[in-house]
């Protein structure tokens, strides 16, 4: 039996990436929901690093898991009454036979495509070398002016996140 | 025993793909739907990386360098979201999206 450490990782990662992902559909209540999704957000972490990009892998658990699913998980506990109580029926779920039906028309499609198209592989980037100086680097040489605009971008967005969300003053009193 | 090639990783970001346009199209919780977007947001993240992995040629890493903007973006995105949808609760006591829909009538 030889069977390549690499290969057993892939199929390992990608099952814990695509069967959350697809628990996202069928779970019960909205705070399961996030808890699949953040297991998903694990798998593909996982697979970034094993496709040697490691800073991105880290960057997927710092600023998605770290960041935007606790900021979900606030949002969650900030809009819905009885969150771990929602019942299919009340406010969870439209049909999950209609999702998982679009769901695997897209993918035939998709994998119709995949499948069909022969994609040029060439070498690529194989070695495993650590990839955060080369991606510093092109961030501040070749790709510096997306890089200002997003930081600009991020920044506004903040501050308009945070004018949005704030508790307006009772203005009935007044 | 198979290689794992870039098809593979194609193939798994479409599956993650269709399961949150899946999620779009089912779920009727606002939060539940963002959740979808950031699925789908990841797929298209997981190509560019498989890509650069496989078929850059060596030394670029212009597909890392689009999925940082990516997960910027998808940062940004949630913010956004989110502030809105408090706006939402505030106005209309609730998140569902079959119900926001004022503008309609």
């Amino acid at each position: 039996m030889d069977i390549d450490f690499g290969t057993i990782m892939f199929f390992a990662l990608a099952l814990v990436a695509v069967v959350p992902a697809f628990m996202v559909v069928l779970a019960r209540d909205i705070v399961r929901v996030a808890f699949w999704l953040l297991a998903s957000l694990c798998g593909v972490a996982g697979l970034y690093i094993l496709l040697g990009a490691d800073f991105i892998g880290l960057t997927q658990v710092l600023v998605y898991i770290g960041g935007i699913l606790v900021l979900i998980l606030f949002g969650i506990m900030m809009t819905s009454k009885d969150p771990l109580r929602q019942k299919a029926g009340a406010s969870g779920q439209r049909s999950v036979v209609t999702g998982l039906v679009t769901a695997a028309i897209v993918f035939a499609v998709l994998a119709a495509v995949v499948l069909g198209v022969g994609f040029e592989e060439g070498k690529g980037r194989s070695d495993g070398s650590p990839t955060t100086t080369a991606l510093g680097e092109a961030l501040l040489t070749d790709y510096v002016l997306p890089f200002e605009l997003v930081s600009v971008l991020l920044l506004f967005v903040l501050c308009g996140a945070a004018y949005m969300a704030r508790r307006r003053r009772e203005d009935a009193h007044a | 025993m198979l290689d794992v090639s870039l098809k593979h990783y194609l193939l798994v970001a479409a599956l993650m793909f269709a399961a949150g346009v899946g999620v779009i199209i089912s779920r009727r919780n606002a939060i539940a739907v963002l959740c979808g977007v950031e699925l789908i947001l990841n797929a298209a993240a997981l190509n560019f990386v498989a890509f650069n992995r496989y078929s850059a040629p060596s030394g670029r890493l212009d597909g890392q360098v689009f999925t940082i903007f990516i997960i910027i973006l998808a940062a940004a995105e949630a913010a956004i979201a989110l502030a809105i949808l408090l706006n939402l609760f505030q106005q209309t006591n609730t998140v569902d999206v079959d119900e926001a829909d004022t503008l309609r009538e």
